[in-house]
């Protein structure tokens, strides 16, 4: 029988140690990128080993949240996929009109850019005064940036275009202020967000959901935590709730996908079907 | 006596979309092996660039596809803006994490995990390119027993990726574009 690598079973004892210790279960992730996180944590935590990282875990509990911080993927862009956030505009909120009070969930939330651009078409909808939008992360350091709103100046740019490019009535420049190199989101627009821990692979229904973005959180999932997720959306949605996933997401391999018809199979909206 | 190789994985930046057109119309249509191929194009529309491709190409050529495998015979294009990898169960994976040397998808990220699934049974290519993306890659595949091809860096539009491959890897094959489908006839169809 082939003996697997050290590495290999360095990885499981920590995903063994995450779990039993501090109750993280990263056991249903896709090896292949998590591999690459755990390697990129040993550099930033100053660990030789995966066992060095275990051994430090399990006895230094001030460490969790750098893990979890390290093992999250907070990389994300204002109105990232314009033409998700054009069709959004276009096609799901004027649907959402109808309902006298709206309630959203984004679930993987990261620094909550797209939290943020949500509220802007929301509210040049005139539909946010209504809706109560609930972002989520399983990251406490990502929720703290969140809920901050603040972001690098560097990347105005790029938000600015993609906004523009998603159908954005005004300039992006009206929602933030730009001080030094950073710039702030209005505080105007967080004033119907909530933002909470909220674990995917064990946490559950919490809302009854209009409309969940869980953008490019998936695809860090094997098939069972898939479809796990998509039941619990499912659980989530009010009757012909929408559902909005990455643009390069696949949900074919999961039992759950049959509860959600694509709107718009290539911009990865679905809608709950008819039970 | 033939290495065994279960992929071949391919890397190219400036200059790329040329290079993969010759590559590919060269291949034999029997050619029994996937390829896979990251080009940092910066064009979103990686489903243009296949169709592009496929008028040349002697094999059909598709966007990867996350959680799919890929089959033997069949061109691979990475999906831009995310790290394309392979899981051990022989799938393709996607990754929103940061750039890696500017690059998502990095070509690094992705020969280093295509050839730990496959127990090194990969044969990288590196081609024309302004960046030294997938010279690391190319060394980890090397280590691990896979093949590496290089384009000459005289041959490349750019010579910059080429050289810095051969300068972290070397190669078990340099030689001018034009040779490169012909060498992979040679090595992998019966
Ligand atoms: C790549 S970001 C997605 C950001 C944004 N939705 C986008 O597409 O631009 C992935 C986020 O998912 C979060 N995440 C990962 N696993 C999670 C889990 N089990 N529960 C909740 N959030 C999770 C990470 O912390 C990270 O912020």
């Amino acid at each position: 029988m082939a003996r697997p690598d050290v590495e290999e079973v360095e990885l499981e004892l920590f995903v063994r140690a995450l779990k039993l210790r501090h109750g993280y279960d990263f056991g249903e992730y896709a090896r292949a990128s998590f591999r690459r996180r755990v390697n990129a944590l040993l550099q930033g935590i100053g660990c030789e080993t995966i066992g060095e990282l275990t051994a430090r875990v399990l006895r230094d509990d001030a460490l969790l949240p750098k893990v979890i911080a390290g093992l999250s993927v907070p990389v994300s862009e204002m109105f990232r996929d314009p033409a998700v956030f054009r069709k959004l505009r276009d096609e799901v909120l004027p649907l959402l009109a109808s309902y006298p009070h709206i309630n959203i969930w984004q679930a993987g939330c990261a620094f909550g850019q797209e939290v943020y651009s949500l509220a802007i078409l929301l509210e040049e909808a005139g539909l946010y005064d209504r809706t109560q939008i609930y972002a989520t992360d399983f990251s406490d350091a990502a929720i703290a940036r969140a809920q901050e709103g603040i972001f690098p100046a560097r990347e105005a740019r790029l938000y600015s275009e993609n906004y523009l490019a998603a159908g954005g009535a005004h300039s992006l420049a009206d929602y933030y202020h730009a001080r030094y190199d950073l710039i702030t989101i209005d505080a105007a627009l967080k004033r119907n967000v909530t933002f909470a821990n909220h674990n995917l692979v064990c946490d559950g229904v919490f809302c009854e959901a209009h409309l969940i973005l869980c953008r490019n959180v998936l695809i860090y999932f094997t098939d069972s935590l898939q479809n796990h997720v998509l039941e619990l959306f499912r659980d989530s949605l009010v009757r012909s709730g929408f559902l909005c996933l990455g643009t390069r997401e696949n949900i074919a391999f999961a039992r759950a996908a049959q509860n959600f018809r694509a709107i718009d199979p290539r911009l990865r909206i679905f809608q709950l079907a008819q039970r | 006596m033939k290495r065994r190789i279960d992929l071949v994985a391919i890397g190219c930046s400036a200059g790329g979309l040329r290079a993969l057109h010759t590559l590919f119309a060269g291949l034999d249509r029997r050619f029994p092996l996937p390829l896979v191929a990251v080009c940092h194009t910066g064009s979103d529309d990686v489903s243009l660039l296949c169709e592009l491709l496929a008028r040349s190409a002697t094999l059909p050529v598709d966007e990867a596809t996350e959680r799919t495998s890929p089959l033997p015979g069949r061109i691979y294009v990475a999906p831009s803006g995310y790290h394309l990898l392979l899981g051990r169960d022989g799938r393709f994976a996607l990754s929103a994490e940061a750039r890696v040397g500017f690059a998502r998808p990095s070509i690094d990220v992705w020969f280093e995990s295509a050839s730990a699934a496959c127990g090194g049974r990969v044969a990288g290519i590196v081609l024309t390119g302004a960046n030294s993306d997938g010279a690391d890659g190319l060394a980890r595949i090397r280590e691990r027993g896979g093949i590496a091809i290089v384009q000459e860096p005289s041959d490349a539009e750019v010579d910059v990726m080429p050289a810095a491959a051969l300068a972290a890897a070397g190669a078990d094959h340099c030689l001018p574009l034009a040779q490169i489908a012909p060498l992979l006839n040679r090595l992998f169809v019966e």
